[in-house]
């Protein structure tokens, strides 16, 4: 029998804000422990929350770009259940009311893993449904000791997104490319960092397999513990068939929760599920109900950046880039805010993306602290373009460039590289190498054309690789004839 | 709908040690407390908006996103009945 | 005539601070005095703090409006570096670390924060009985009970222990005690005085409000506390009025409604014929009196224990002895500390009403009570909204009996939440009302009359309730201790 896999994924993100959801305490990653903290976020008894505007309108930005419905009206709710990371022991988060519903994320190639991205399943465009998107607080962060464990409440209260799926996902592979394309777009609207190493984008996984066929779902177990999007697909490429073969054998998938550990590649059981929890959810009373379409929808649009597939289409039609040049430039958007930048004003497109793509990146720099500036990349495609330089030398540039940092046209006159365009000394050099090769004269004047090399290397030898080839080419043609 | 409560089942809910006279007592004077809400389900509230949201509240109070002091983390672990290092302790958590 | 100084109103004691008659030091000195003398009986305090009144009156600056007055505080509203116990177990030793709204703003008008008063713990009682550390007494009448929540507040006022002092009502808290003890208690419309920083019973229907000895000072306290507050979300953008201005406008012409329901069966003929009194010399003076009707007055009791207890179940769930208060001795994992933390700090009442409030939210029974409930809110609120149609104010009792005996009702909850019958439709309605005395019943116990007011007309209130007070000298008696 033929099984399928139905996934479906809760992803919370982390809301890149000044300051957190309900108070005023910096949200910044990596602080000295619990110096982030106040009676708010502490839970202290008598603090009260005040929703921070900004983060409701990143989640708004967030749906829109997502193609969710916006919520024209919106509340926030309590969410019972102890936990000592959890500071008032009820979680403010939003249950029937959420800022965002539906919308989707379309699975492009290039979202999908690099050995994949040749398959069906990766050009055909899958669309994943989404079943929402709401905001909440985080909690705080526990380590874990020996008999012991201490809390750092730095995290409690910060922004968070979730967003849910719909059970559309069918394989390790459009987990990742959903995830890939999820967290794309978190960048890109400067929503969040979204790094999952650093938790601030956090997946959990519900998978169950059923015959081909049926209809209803399987028993589901849900992952936990998944830090980075390829450990979301090998976690997948575990558990799938590991269901498969226990139902294929006639045996049956219990509710459990399972943690992927990456070091043995395997999911191992946590706990079996207890009795659905009972989260008792009722409306904050502490907290006044939102309306989007009075203003914060509005502020939302105007976070909206130009969305990778847009980008590459400009790129491939203003610049002349190839697909695949202009797919990966867009992927990121620093990279593709950094070509932007170099481009400018500049009719050598192509070329600089050329120079970023196959030379830059080939020395993987910090997408994000990118330590050349972009202009370094029009500038050498100006010199190459105006003859300045060969394309040969370029690449010594390059080199010298990537290595300290400074402008082609420095490295240029520094290493003396200018071409020599000087045609009077380049008319001596070629009287001298028709008067020295007297038999690549004569092949020439006979028919054979490629006889020029030879007085073409005997000129460039004379200017120590400096001239211009084209240049050396019009001059001999000229005296042969 | 006659109200069935089960005290214990509840505290456990509310992570609520009882004891069993206390239970006990419990069990019965909410029920008595129960019984007597009972007669709002009698009431005729068809006239009442079946919105999640009240109408009456005022809308978009909001904060703007920008800084405000953070209490030293000496008065953040001052009440902790257990702290080490800067963190509130507690028993070890098990995930 | 000269009184002793902790007989005095605060309007009379500015007037000499002022003049250069007396010194704040003069005050604090009469007050620890008096304090020492009476409270051994009365046992209103929890703490007084000599030094730092006394230090505080030194620096008193009289320009500003409450200058050089000692106010007395309920111990659920935080002070920074204080105790704010709420009359439990689990708070004992706590120390606060900011401070609250209220606080913040009567420090700010020059008030001295004397000392903190006894409550039913958490605020959950109508007789002080349930505080865990003392039995305040009435001062009328030592082993009659003071009312409550607020028992302490307004026991320290009525027996001339505070000039005035704050206190909280979520369903009659204020205005109960106020009654039972022949002082002036105000309950502002929900939303007008910040709550950050009260210990939060039931969000939606509490709110901070003065005791005193004169209708007068309660507009001056009124003034000092109330207005929107940034760190609370529930609190309202409505300007505050001159409160004071409003105490010299006539009485006539005042439409008052005399709602049916509060004068039916279970009403004291003692308090029955005071209320009637007054509703004589109301007409007298020119206004105009009028039947109205609240039909759903019948249903508040109910609405109420479902409200407040479902609310309180949810508040008080960050009372986990992780982050502060009593953590148990019990070695354990987190589960067992919580479990017995919150057994062993939470008294009898409390752990009765959280147990009734986690179960109306829960899975199943949510529709059925709290849903229903916050319905019948509605029908509670249209009542008071028709019945302003036609009138300014309305005249009830505020408690249906005079204060009952220390013990009566402990053992039969359903009886002492029937004692509030007259002032939870108010909380209810998130209108203002205020209890002001009305004459003493045959034992010598005082009644109040409470007046209520729609949202946000506490000028209203003030203007008839000051016209009554000095007409009559209710207000001058004083129990002999």
């Amino acid at each position: 029998m033929q099984y399928e896999a139905v996934i479906g994924l809760e992803v919370h993100v982390q809301v890149k804000t000044a300051t957190k959801m309900f108070c005023g305490c910096k949200n910044e990653y990596g602080a000295e422990v619990n110096t982030q903290v106040c009676p708010v976020c502490l839970g202290l008894p008598g603090a009260l929350p005040t929703p921070n505007e900004h983060a409701i309108v990143k989640t708004i930005a967030a749906g829109l770009m997502l193609g969710c419905e916006i919520a024209p009206i919106c509340k926030f709710d309590r969410k019972h259940y102890f936990y000592p990371d959890m500071p008032k022991n009820y979680q403010i988060t939003q249950y029937d009311l959420p800022l965002c519903l539906r919308g989707g994320v379309i699975l492009e190639k290039y979202a999908f893993p690099k050995d994949v991205q040749k398959e069906d399943f990766a050009t055909a465009q899958k669309v994943i449904r989404l079943v929402r998107i709401h905001l909440e607080e985080d909690v705080a962060k526990s380590f874990h000791f020996e008999e012991q464990s201490g809390i750092d409440f730095n995290r409690a209260g910060t922004p968070l997104m979730e967003i849910v799926s719909e059970a559309d996902l069918s394989s390790a592979e459009e987990a990742f490319a959903y995830l890939t394309t999820l967290r794309q777009i978190m960048v890109y609207g400067g929503i969040s960092d979204a790094d999952m190493e650093k938790g601030q984008m956090r997946c959990d996984v519900n998978i169950s397999v059923r015959p081909v066929g049926q209809k209803e779902f399987g028993t589901k177990t849900e992952i936990k513990n998944l830090n980075s999007i390829s450990g979301v697909r090998r976690a997948l490429q575990y558990e799938i068939p590991r269901q498969i073969e226990v139902v294929s054998k006639g045996g049956s998938i219990r509710q459990e929760t399972r943690r992927w550990d990456d070091a043995s590649g395997q999911t191992i059981i946590m706990r079996v599920k207890e009795n659905a929890h009972d989260y008792r959810y009722f409306p904050e009373p502490d907290l006044l109900p939102v309306r989007t379409d009075q203003g914060l929808k509005a502020e939302a649009e105007k976070l909206i950046p130009e969305l990778p597939r847009q980008k590459k289409e400009r790129f491939m039609k203003d610049f002349g880039l190839s697909d695949y040049q202009a797919e990966v430039l867009a992927q990121e958007r620093a990279l593709a805010d950094y070509y932007d930048e170099a481009v400018k004003g500049s009719s050598h497109g192509a070329a600089i993306a050329n120079y970023i793509i196959n030379d830059f990146l080939a020395t993987g720099p910090d997408l994000n602290q990118l330590p050349i500036p972009a202009s370094h990349f029009r500038e050498l495609a100006e010199l190459v373009g105006g003859n300045k330089i060969n394309s040969k030398q370029a690449k010594e540039v390059l080199a010298e460039m990537f290595n300290s940092h400074r402008a082609p046209a420095l490295i240029v006159a520094e290493k003396g590289l200018e071409q020599v365009t000087d045609t009077a000394q380049l008319e001596t050099f070629c009287d001298e190498a028709i008067a020295a090769n007297e038999k690549s004269v004569a092949d020439y004047r006979s028919g054979k054309t490629g006889a020029i090399n030879a007085l073409k290397g005997f000129v460039m030898k004379k200017t120590k690789g400096q001239a211009n080839p084209a240049v050396i080419d019009e001059i001999l043609r000229k005296k042969l004839s | 709908m006659k109200s069935s409560i089960d005290v214990a089942y509840v505290a456990g809910l509310a992570r609520l040690e009882l004891s069993e006279q206390e239970t006990e007592t419990f069990q019965k004077q909410i029920a008595g407390i129960l019984d007597y809400v009972e007669a709002l389900q009698q009431i005729d509230v068809s006239s009442v908006p079946d919105t999640p949201i009240d109408p009456n509240l005022p809308t978009n109070v909001l904060r703007e996103d920008t800084q405000r002091e953070s209490l030293p983390v000496e008065s953040v672990l001052r009440n902790a009945p257990k702290s080490a290092n800067h963190l509130v302790i507690m028993p070890k958590i098990v995930e | 005539m000269s009184l002793p100084l902790h007989r005095e109103s605060i309007a009379s004691l500015r007037r000499k601070l002022t003049a250069g008659e007396i010194t704040s030091q003069d005050i604090v000195q009469d007050l620890l005095q008096r304090i020492a003398s009476v409270d051994p009986k009365v046992k209103g305090y929890l703490r007084v703090d000599a030094e730092k009144a006394l230090a505080q009156a030194a620096k008193t600056d009289l320009k500003k409006p409450l200058g050089g007055i000692p106010i007395a505080i309920k111990d659920n509203i935080n002070e920074k570096d204080e105790a704010c116990t709420c009359g439990s177990q689990i708070l004992k030793g706590y120390q606060a670390p900011y401070d609250a709204t209220v606080t913040r703003k009567l420090k700010e008008a020059g008030a001295i924060l004397l000392g903190r008063t006894n409550m039913d713990e958490f605020a959950m009682g109508s007789s002080t009985e349930h505080s865990s550390y003392q039995k305040t007494a009435n001062p009328w009448k030592l082993d009659h009970i003071p009312g409550g929540s607020s028992g302490g507040s307004a026991a320290v006022v009525a027996s001339d222990q505070a000039i005035a002092s704050l206190g909280s009502d979520t369903g009659g808290s204020i205005r109960q005690p106020a009654a039972l003890c022949g002082c002036v208690g105000l309950k502002p419309t929900y939303g007008r005085v910040s709550r950050y920083g009260l210990v939060a019973f039931a969000s939606s229907l509490d709110q901070i409000g003065p005791f005193s000895k004169t209708v007068e000072d309660s507009a001056l306290l009124l003034q000092a506390i109330a207005g929107q507050d940034v760190m609370e979300n529930t609190s309202r953008p409505v300007p505050v009025p001159d409160y004071r201005a409003a105490l010299n406008q006539p009485v006539r012409g005042l439409r008052i409604g005399i709602p049916k329901e509060y004068f039916a069966e279970g009403i004291d003929p003692e308090v029955n014929a005071a209320l009637k009194k007054s509703m004589d010399w109301f007409a007298d003076q020119g206004a105009e009196l009028k039947e109205v009707s609240l039909p759903h007055t019948h249903a508040a009791v109910a609405v109420y224990y479902i409200i407040a207890t479902a609310e309180a179940s949810a508040n008080l769930a960050r009372f986990d002895g992780v982050r502060y208060g009593h953590r148990t001795q019990t070695l354990g994992d987190p589960l067992t500390i919580y479990r017995k933390s919150r057994a062993e700090g939470f008294g009898p009442e409390v752990k009765r009403r959280i147990i009734l409030g986690t179960y109306v939210l829960s899975s199943g029974y949510y529709d059925a009570y709290y849903n229903q409930a916050q319905k019948v809110r509605q029908l509670l609120r249209r009542d008071f909204t028709n019945a302003f149609q036609n009138c300014d104010l309305l005249l009830t009792p505020t408690s249906p009996t005079p204060a009952f005996k220390a013990g009566e009702k402990m053992s039969d909850p359903l009886q002492m939440y029937l004692a509030d019958i007259c002032t939870i439709a108010v909380n209810l309605a998130e209108v203002c009302g205020i209890s002001i005395p009305c004459g003493f019943s045959s034992e010598q116990l005082p009644i109040g009359l409470q007046l209520i007011g729609p949202h946000f007309q506490e000028s209203s209130l003030f203007r008839a309730a000051h016209h009554y007070e000095q007409a009559h000298d209710w207000y001058l008696h004083r129990p002999n201790l």
